[in-house]
């Protein structure tokens, strides 16, 4: 779904791996999980840009996690309070910000199995900074309210939530989320307000005057592609050739 | 002395319709031959733990008729799209599903490694998640003030399954920074691994090693099974069958098709 538009020289890929790399913002630790490419893409930007700074730690990469204490090393991390920001997507998320990983339809007789809730009913309580992505920006996805609550947006005021979503990233655009709520903040160059009110199943707050989502730099550009999508390829090659035409030799021993 | 298993299929004896088994996830080295000699046994029933995500093990197991209850936090095939067989058996209603969360299943198999009745987890409240999970409880923290925290069941499995780099004839297994496969055979009332290679001499005997190492005491058997988590990888020594793996997934979308790819992968023998 590599779709570079005649009228720019950037993917939507690229371009919303910039978004998110801009909303990581200047923070310690930065941790991916599992089918994340574009996460990925943005966390390994933050980094390059930040010139090591922050640690990124991709699930499913040797190169890119440090753990030696196995997977739980990860929410452990993230318990004390050592992970500042993290990525959920969903099939469903709603306007109360609840992401949906189970099903849609009856739980015990569902009409749509997705994977499963992987970290997120713990993961999107206790990571200050959680950044939502869903790319096809639709009314089957971005729902009035999920059909099974992998994880809530909020809770109730004596459960412990230090974390919680600050963003949605779609094909689109951008909402900010706050107060439990989102509020659109800027749409990507190619879209309009009209088209985002029509594609999405909730309800949600917006300025008067919506700004467009800035184009990546020429300089942002040739970091992703020259040194970030090798780097991305280890951990995601069928993303980094579909979008950056990168391969990766694999050693064998 | 400890001595290697005859074969796969005598290591994997204690494995038992009804069984539970916990496998790891894809990056610590599943046990894909040793899951293809289960499917070709026929293992009926099992109650499998994926700690804490399973992709293409789970979903042959489940297509192969061998799982009755399936407790996870996700199965998918990766890049290579939904697991089909998985999503097929969810849809149907023909396994018994125990959706869990990936933190919640390191810390039930971590309360049966202490010995303790359960852990405590943060999160899930108010979740769907913990709604449909009868076993799971929620307390006020007898340490807190008002502070509502779930409680998580040991979860103490018949055998853990693992993959693993090398074994020694101690039955010493060298898995790394693999660590939960540690907490695995830990947790477990015995321990099955099938191994790249045996070592010679004593895996324990190089302090270097040792830190890597799951010391024979907890392991029931050991078989050789070189390449033993193809098409899947064994991180730091191949990398998976991409190729295999996409073809995996075209032919599990229909189940006469997921039939020929049994036939072909895992009935004959030679091709596995």
């Amino acid at each position: 779904m590599s779709m570079t538009n005649a009228r720019r020289d950037f993917s939507d890929e690229e371009l919303l791996a910039d978004v998110i790399a801009r909303l990581i913002g200047d923070v310690r630790h930065v941790a991916v999980g599992n089918a994340s490419p574009i996460p990925a893409t943005a966390a390994l930007l933050a980094r390059e840009r930040g010139n090591g700074r922050p640690y990124v730690s991709l699930l499913g990469s040797p190169k890119n996690t440090f753990w030696t204490d196995g997977a739980r090393e990860l929410f452990d991390c993230a318990g004390q309070g050592r992970i500042d920001v993290f990525f959920l997507s969903g099939g469903q998320i709603d306007g109360a910000g609840n992401v949906n990983l189970v099903s849609t339809g009856d739980y015990e007789h569902p009409k749509v199995r997705f994977p499963g809730s992987f970290g997120s009913a713990y993961l999107y309580y206790v990571v200050p900074k959680v950044i939502l992505f869903r790319v096809e920006h639709s009314r089957r996805t971005l729902v009035p309210h999920v059909d099974f609550i992998s994880a809530p947006g909020a809770s109730e005021k004596n459960v412990y939530r230090p974390g919680g979503p600050v963003a949605l990233v779609t094909n689109r655009c951008l909402f900010s989320f706050a107060k439990g709520r989102f509020t659109l903040a800027s749409v990507h160059p190619g879209h309009t307000v009209a088209e985002v009110v029509e594609n999405t199943g909730f309800d949600f707050d917006q300025p008067a005057l919506v700004p467009e989502t800035p184009a990546p730099s020429p300089a942002t550009l040739k970091l992703m592609r020259e040194t970030v999508a090798p780097q991305l390829a280890e951990v995601y090659p069928q993303f980094a050739r579909q979008v950056f035409g990168v391969g990766i030799s694999t050693p064998v021993s | 002395m400890f001595q290697p298993a005859k074969s796969l299929d005598d290591a994997l004896a204690a494995i038992t319709d009804g069984c539970m088994v916990v496998v790891p996830r894809e990056v610590s080295g599943v046990p894909m031959a040793a899951t293809r000699a289960l499917i070709r046994r026929g293992v009926k029933r099992l109650h499998l733990v994926a700690l804490p995500t399973s992709s293409l093990q789970a979903d042959l197991l489940i297509g192969a008729g061998c799982v009755a209850t399936l407790e996870t936090s996700a199965v998918s095939l990766g890049e290579f799209g939904p697991a089909p067989r998985f999503t097929a058996a969810v849809t149907a209603g023909a396994i018994k599903m125990m959706d869990a969360t990936c933190p919640a299943l390191h810390a039930a198999l971590q309360a049966a490694e202490k010995g303790v009745p359960f852990m405590p987890l943060r999160g899930l409240i108010g979740s769907d998640v913990l709604k449909y999970r009868d076993d799971w409880k929620v307390i006020d923290s007898p340490f807190g003030n008002a502070d509502p925290i779930v409680l998580l069941p040991a979860i103490r499995p018949d055998v853990a399954l693992l993959h693993a780099p090398m074994a020694d004839r101690f039955g010493n297994v060298w898995i790394g920074r693999q660590r939960e496969l540690a907490t695995m055979a830990h947790a477990a009332v015995k321990t099955i691994v099938t191994v790249e290679k045996i070592h010679d001499g004593n895996l324990l005997d190089d302090p270097v090693l040792a830190a890597g190492t799951l010391p024979g005491f907890y392991v029931e058997s050991v078989a050789m099974a070189v390449r033993g988590a193809w098409p899947l990888p064994l991180p730091d020594y191949y990398a998976a069958d991409a190729e295999h793996l996409a073809e995996y997934a075209r032919m599990a979308a229909t189940a006469e098709g997921f039939a020929e790819y049994l036939k072909r992968y895992v009935y004959d023998k030679r091709a596995a």
